[in-house]
């Protein structure tokens, strides 16, 4: 497959089959440290999380490295067994955190999904294994001299804010359409037994700021869509009235 | 576009809402899952291709609403599930180790002698230096290590005494990974960062081994190491090989843009990253339970060093996995 455009506004254009191209924001640097700062802290939390409730478990306290010998008379297998046991998932949780999680969420972890953002070969699919594996691999180089300065700077300084990771795996890191506020896909339907689907999303719309408008307003905009929604209906005058008659409409189809 | 075409497209819109709902049910069922039967997945194509028109359509009609945005969304979904590369593990792994990783080994062949000559070569510079200049060897050893040798003794002597051979395995493994993978990954400064990598280790394994020699105890040295050695140093000079190509891919990029070449050089050279590792746990394992043990003769290390040595010759070949039956 070949590479797919990334227009000037930062934006990898899938284009396909059907000659219907859809277009996904690539995330800056902003976006990358949002996700990788949500993530860091979720492998370190679970590592030590780990590490203190299996320590606590197997010893009754906190043990340190080494100790423990006394609850079981043998120090030197203790230390075996505590390494084994404890320490070393804790290190592989904190180590393989996103090769495994990148690999079985398809390119995205739980940082990056509330970040809203997933990782996309150029031609916009979900990258492979041996892509991902790359990607991961180039953290090493990423990381120096410490706290992933390197991969900051690359990202600032490259066309596509991507890290040396993603330039050898091939990689890009775009926004999720499927996560961002209001684009799901369940809930492009609003609901409309019979009502014009523009008046629909424009009530759809008015109810979602139904809040922040002054009440004159949502009343003068209410009656304009309900004018033109059932044009033979009397005229409400209550507020609450106008907001319940408007989600009468609009009452999101249920799955 | 008449008012009447255009209300007959929004209805049309609307009539296929629950078309899209199931779609998008089926779309995320298929991400979570990799089985699904072949009448679902021959649905979610023909329904990619009708969102595709209802995009089209609301794009035009609804330009700015909810609709289209849900619309874009699902056809991203729906594009990426059916684009989504195939998980065959188990016949991925054999192709890698069959025909991929040979096929890298033979394309690599310049850079690997390259990179063992510079092994080599340092650990001569590093021998002579130490040779001619003993006091130098304070730059490349502990003072706890120097004292040790001076004893008459080695620092590997009490190693199963002070740590268990799991542990121990497990450090040296995960010690020998990273040197491995940052031999690779250097080689994205130009090579430059893998031919330093390799010429340091070369020259402190020299240096070490002439220091150690300095005070009769080389034959105990090679009596540790000749177990995981041999191919503990074939595995780093691999990976040093690979960092070299990826370095070329960056200073010669041929008719490619220099990404270009560097992505295609890390997808193809990167694979043999896969057999390094898993001959590492192995060298982990020997050198975590087997060359520490005094109860092993040197004989039997010089067996097993060989003959694992042979059986990573028989892997980066392919011969381990039907490549040799396949070529007769």
């Amino acid at each position: 497959m070949e590479p797919n455009e990334i227009s000037e506004r930062g934006e990898l254009a899938i284009d396909s089959v059907t000659g219907v191209d859809v277009s996904l924001p690539i995330v800056g640097a902003g976006g990358r440290s949002y996700a990788f700062i949500i993530d860091w802290h979720i492998r370190l939390l679970v590592a030590v999380a780990w590490w203190l409730a299996v320590s606590y478990a197997l010893t009754g306290g906190i043990a340190a490295f080494g100790s423990g010998s006394e609850a079981d008379g043998d120090g030197d297998s203790f230390f075996g067994f505590y390494f084994l046991v404890v320490i070393l998932p804790a290190l592989a949780i904190y180590f393989l955190y996103h090769p495994v999680l990148e690999v079985a969420m398809h390119g995205r972890t739980p940082g990056k999904r509330m970040a809203g953002v997933r990782i996309v070969t150029r031609e916009g699919a979900t990258p492979g294994v041996g892509a991902i594996l790359i990607r991961n691999v180039f953290r090493l180089v990423d990381s120096l001299p410490a706290f992933y300065c390197l991969g900051l700077a690359v990202t600032l300084v490259s066309a596509q804010h991507v890290r040396v990771g993603d330039l050898a795996a091939g990689t890009l890191l775009v926004y999720d359409r499927a996560r961002r506020p209001g684009s799901s896909a369940d809930e492009f339907t609003v609901s409309h037994s019979g009502v014009d689907p523009r008046a629909a999303e424009l009530i759809d719309e008015l109810l979602g700021r139904w809040s922040e408008l002054e009440p004159p307003a949502r009343m003068a905009l209410g009656r304009k869509i309900l004018q033109r929604v059932e044009p033979n209906a009397a005229e409400i005058s209550d507020p609450s009235a106008m907001k319940e008659r408007l989600r009468s409409f609009v009452d999101r189809r249920s799955q | 576009m008449s008012a009447a075409s255009d209300h007959a497209l929004r209805s049309w819109l609307d009539r296929r809402v629950g078309v899209w709902q199931r779609l998008a049910s089926l779309a995320s069922r298929l991400m979570r899952a990799r089985a699904t039967g072949v009448a679902e997945a021959i649905e979610m194509a023909e329904g990619y291709r009708g969102v595709a028109r209802d995009l089209a359509l609301a794009r035009r009609v609804m330009p700015a609403g909810r609709t289209r945005t849900g619309l874009e969304s699902l056809y991203a979904n729906l594009h990426a599930s059916l684009h989504r590369p195939p998980h065959h593990w188990r016949s991925d792994f054999r192709r890698l180790l069959r025909d991929d990783v040979p096929g890298i080994m033979r394309s690599i062949r310049p850079q690997l002698v390259w990179v063992t000559m510079l092994m080599a070569l340092s650990a001569a510079a590093g021998a002579w230096l130490v040779n001619t200049y003993p006091e130098l060897i304070g730059l490349m050893a502990s003072e706890e290590m120097i004292e040790r040798v001076e004893d008459g003794g080695l620092w590997t002597d009490d190693l199963l005494n002070v740590v268990p051979s799991s542990v121990l395995s497990i450090g040296i493994l995960a010690n020998n990974i990273a040197v491995t993978l940052f031999a690779f990954a250097l080689g994205v400064l130009f090579g430059l960062g893998t031919f330093y990598l390799i010429a340091i280790n070369g020259f402190m394994l020299g240096a070490v081994f002439a220091f150690t020699a300095q005070h009769d105890l080389a034959l105990r040295l090679f009596n540790f190491v000749v177990a995981h050695g041999l191919v503990e140093m074939s595995v780093i000079c691999i990976a040093g090989a690979a960092g070299v190509g990826l370095g070329e891919a960056l200073v010669r990029p041929r008719e490619q843009s220099r990404r270009e070449a560097f992505q295609a050089a890390s997808a193809r050279i990167g694979k043999l990253l896969v057999p390094c590792a898993l001959l590492l746990v192995g060298c982990g394992f020997i050198e975590g339970y087997i060359s520490p043990d005094p109860t092993f003769p040197l004989s039997s290390r010089v067996v097993i060093g060989v003959g694992y040595w042979l059986l990573m010759v028989a892997l980066l070949r392919g011969d381990l996995v039907g490549r040799a039956a396949q070529t007769r």
